[in-house]
This record gives C-alpha cells, structure tokens and sequence, in this order.
C-alpha cells in the first residue's frame, strides 16, 4: 500500500474489527443483561398476545394470515424505538462508552453497527410475527373462527421490515439527540403525536400535517399498493422525523467528550 | 510509549489542562501524580481521544490515539472501574471485548485467572462487585487484548493493601516485558514503590516530573522555625518563597536555606532552627509541589498578599 500523504501515521496492524463483527457486539451487548433480555421478551409478548385480540375481535372473513401478521407486529412496532434509543443511551447512563469508544474510536462505525443491529432485531420480530401469524391461523382455523385469506399481500413482509428498520433507526437517532434515556424516550412518544394532535387542530397546518405525520405517512407501509404521493409523504416525514434526528445525533456524537 | 506535547484544555474560561508535556518510555512505569481535580483524568481522556484537547497533541506507540486501527490490542486503558455495566457478569464483560478486539476466546478465562475471579466471581453480575473487584475486572479488560500500553487512573482506589502489593508485582512485571505503563493516582504511597518515573500535575499544570532521585535532588526542602512564626511567613512571602505549615509549628520551605535565611535576616525575624527538610521522601516533595490544592485558609491568604509564590513553583 502506498502511503497516504497528509495524515498522521496510523498504526493498522492488528487490522480494525470489521462491521459485522461489531454489528454481533452491539447485538450481543443488546441480549446479554437481564434487563435487555426481558425487553426483548417483552416485545415477543406483545406480538403473541394480539392474536387472541384478532380472534375474538376481528370479523371471520377478515382473519386472515395478513392480520394476524399486522396485529403481531403491532406493538412490536411500538417498542422497536425503544430498543433502539437505549442501545444508545444505555452507552452513557451505564458509561459503557467509556470501553466502547476507547476500543473503536470511529465512532460512526458504532453507530453503523447499532443501526444494522437494530435492523436485525427488527427482522427478527419480523419473523417472529409470521411464526405467530401463522398460529394464529391455523388455531383460528381448527376453532372455526377464522375464514380470511391465507396468503397475505406480497407487499406486506417488505412494507412490516422498512418499517421496522425506520422505527428503530429513528429509536437510535433520538437516542444520539438526546443522549439521555427518559428525555428520549417521552420525546419519541410525544413530538410525532403532538403534531398529530396539532394538525386537525389548526386549519392551516392540516395539509403539511399529512406530509410529516409519521404516524399518517408510515401507516400506509402497511397498506397494500403504496402510491407514489403516498411514498413521496412518507420520504418527507422521515427527513423531518429521522434524518434531521440523525444527523444531529450523529454530530453530537462525534463530537460529545466521552467520560 | 506514550507522548504527550503541550496538551491544554479549557472549558470556556477554566483551563482543566494547561500545556502538559511528557513522554513515558517503554520498560518504564510513570507515575502520574496530583490531588484530586489536578487535570489526571482530563489529561489521560485527552491521551485516549474521549476529549479533543483545545490544543496540543499526544500519541500512543507514535500515532495518535484515535489512528489505532484496532485500538484494543496495542494499549489497555482503565479509565473507571465503575464504569462498567451492572447487569454484566464479570466474564461476559470480557468476553465482550475479547469478541470486539479479535483477542480470542479463551482471553477471558486466562484474565478472570490472572486477575483473580475466577470461579463463582466471573458469574456474578458487575452490580453486586466491590471496587476492589471492579478494578480487578477493570484491568482485565485492559488486558484482554494483550497491549503493550497500559493507562489507568487511579487503579489502586478501592484495593486493599494485598491487592496493591498484587497490582503492583503485575505491572512491574508488565513493564519489564517492555511494556509502558501510565498510572495516575492522588496518593503518593500507592505508585511510589512500582513508578520510575513520575509527573506531578497541580492546577493543571505539571508541576515537577523525573525520576525519584531527580525529583528529591531537585530543589531541597528546608525546615525552618521562627521566634514569631507569622512575621517569618510574611518575608518569606515577601521573598516569592512556597512553604507549608508543619503541625509542630515548623515550616517546611521549598528551596535550599540560603534564601530563607536571607529572607529572615531582611526582616529581621529571629529564627530557631534551620536545616534541610529530610525523612519525608517523596510524600515530603508531594506535598509542597501540589500543596497550595490542599492549603488551609489562612496559609492561602498568605499567598495572595505574595504574588511572587506561584511563580516560584514553575
């Protein structure tokens, strides 16, 4: 290799922990305590305990594969964030990013690790929700109280995984804005719905309000056959609601002293 | 080996770090002494690329930090033992940064060993272990990548006496390999027996640093004793001299006697005794050079009517 001119001297031998490597860290690091244990269970839970909701409150014809899946993920899609924003901000209440950061000190490739990280788990409740889905089916079947279709809408197992990717990376980034868990948390919860509630509310803003409304815009994912406006809403609301967070979050970290 | 040139840090008007230089040798162990809040840890996060110094520079094995490819594996940093995740069992806190840094499985077995929790310890979670094991585990995960840099900060905090003599056998031993080694600690006992080098921080600022004998060949301590003790503190404030209060009513007197007797001769005190300040060693030196963090109220006041005495520190 040649040398590179203008940059300090690096020492590159051992050679970095390539990403996958910290991608199975941040993923381990996500299962290896109780307290991250039962998070992860708990969000099992919530997939599992929608399919009775499904069984005894939805119509016979419209249990179908496709609603048990929806009605899995659910709350999946709801504690996904939460995931995301503590595998950052346990970094800082727990000081682990003391260790972290001394052991790979670029820190946007833990930041690329905890994003893919929470990709996985996203997938993974993913499939975790057509495991459950099919249950759900067939004991809705052999109880006689399911008639709806068993194959789902093509659409709707990559529609369920962008959304679970977007929700949790938007967990991670709110995570990085805030650097503080109960902050990011509530302010998770609380921003989109605010705009939500403010959009109906003031007459001027109820047409921006369906282009940044991530709770309008990402509902569709789910939809089958999204449009290109719907698509063009949903890009707008993530700029606002997940890159914008990002960006800043990532730049805070970068730049926060670590102690 | 360590380099550390000119780092300075500030936070808006408050300098925390104020242009630091030293340089630790491999083979060597340097002690990084100061009371606390002297700019240690500040210092040594600077050192490791955790917070960007306002200026100055400093490299570990040649290159700055952050340039480390796998960081891990070149130097072992403990910067605090309580900084650990409390739901962790000891061994999959190693375990975890033996998978990171590429170290090896079997690393994290060999260091609970080396460290001594093996056993029940390294099942337990981080949250229920004392200090003293938190600073075992500490230095295990300093270790686990196998460096031949060590950093810490005050990693006798919380040992007992045998866990320090340990400590101290294993880094001895670790620098006699050829590694380096930067220890930092607010007391000077814990690091005088291992350290062969050693950089006193005050106020930020190095105050003195060498070996012990340069240190103790250095600028003499005088002991000195006065018919009127405040009169002579008045000349020798007068004079730009530094001293501390002996509790016997003595004063210990940085420099040699010749300017403190000149000092007391110009203001006409009468003095009872004079000679060289012995007996102390280090923790003597120690004391004087970081002396003002830990000066009682009215020897400070004595030290604002003489604006001269800081300047005699540097």
């Amino acid at each position: 290799m040649t040398a590179v001119h203008d940059r300090p001297a690096a020492l590159l031998e051992p050679a970095r922990p390539p990403l996958a490597r910290l991608v199975a860290v941040e993923l381990r690091k996500m299962v290896d305590t109780r307290a991250g244990r039962w998070m992860l269970v708990l969000i099992g839970l919530t997939a599992v305990a929608m399919v009775p909701v499904v069984l005894f409150a939805e119509d016979k014809d419209e249990q179908s594969l496709g609603s048990f899946f929806i009605g899995s993920q659910t709350g999946v899609n709801l504690l996904l964030p939460v995931l995301g924003i503590l595998s950052v901000t346990s970094e800082w209440s727990q000081r682990t990013a003391l260790a972290t950061f001394t052991l790979v000190p670029e820190r946007g490739r833990v930041l690329a690790a905890k994003l893919l990280g929470g990709a996985c788990l996203a997938a993974g409740f993913a499939a975790v929700g057509v495991v459950v889905a099919f249950l759900g089916r067939v004991t809705g079947a052999t109880l006689g109280r399911s008639g709806g279709s068993w194959s789902p809408p093509p659409q709707l197992l990559g529609g369920t995984l962008l959304y679970g990717f977007v929700v949790v990376a938007m967990g991670v980034a709110y995570g990085m804005l805030f650097m503080n868990s109960p902050l990011a948390i509530v302010l998770y919860f609380l921003l989109p719905t605010l705009w939500s509630t403010l959009g109906p509310m003031v007459e001027k803003l109820e047409g921006p309000a369906g282009w940044f409304d991530t709770n309008k815009t990402l509902a569709t994912l789910m939809d089958p056959g999204v449009t290109l406006n719907e698509w063009a809403r949903i890009a707008t609301s993530l700029a606002v609601w997940l890159v914008l967070p990002l960006v800043f979050g990532a730049m805070r970290l970068a730049r926060r002293e670590v102690k | 080996m360590i380099n550390v040139e000119h780092l300075t840090k500030r936070y808006g008007d408050v300098a925390a770090v104020e242009d630091v230089s030293f340089h630790c040798a491999p083979g060597t162990v340097t002690g990084f002494l100061g009371p606390n809040g002297a700019g240690k840890s500040t210092t040594m996060r600077m050192i490791c690329g955790l917070t960007p110094p306002t200026s100055g520079s400093a490299t570990v094995k040649g290159v700055p930090f952050r340039r480390i490819a796998n960081p891990g594996r070149h130097a072992g940093i403990l910067l605090d033992a309580a900084a650990q995740h409390p739901g962790r069992t000891g061994r999959e806190t190693l375990a975890l940064t033996a998978q990171l840094t590429g170290a090896g499985r079997q690393r994290a077995g060999e260091l609970l060993e080396l460290v001594g929790l093996a056993g029940r310890p390294a099942r337990r979670r981080v949250g229920g272990y004392s200090l003293g094991m938190r600073q075992r585990l500490g230095l295990a995960q300093a270790l686990v990548g196998d460096p031949s840099v060590l950093i810490l900060d005050e990693p006798a905090n919380g040992l007992d006496p045998e866990g320090i003599f340990w400590m101290r056998g294993l880094l001895r031993d670790f620098a006699d390999r050829g590694g380096t080694v930067l220890l930092s600690s607010h007391l000077l006992h814990e690091v005088e027996a291992v350290a062969d080098r050693f950089v006193v921080i005050a106020n930020g600022r190095v105050a003195a640093q060498g070996t012990k004998g340069e240190l103790l060949a250095a600028p003499d301590g005088t002991r000195v004793r006065a018919l009127d003790r405040a009169a002579l503190e008045a000349a020798l404030a007068s004079a730009g001299l530094r001293w501390r209060r002996e509790s016997d009513g003595e004063l210990v007197v940085r420099g040699g006697a010749e300017p403190v007797g000149r000092a007391a001769a110009a203001a006409g005190v009468v003095l009872l005794e004079l000679g060289r300040a012995g007996g102390g060693g280090l923790e003597e030196l120690f004391l004087t050079l970081t002396g003002a963090a830990s000066a009682p109220p009215d020897r400070t006041a004595a030290g604002a009517m003489a604006p001269g005495r800081e300047g005699a520190l540097r």
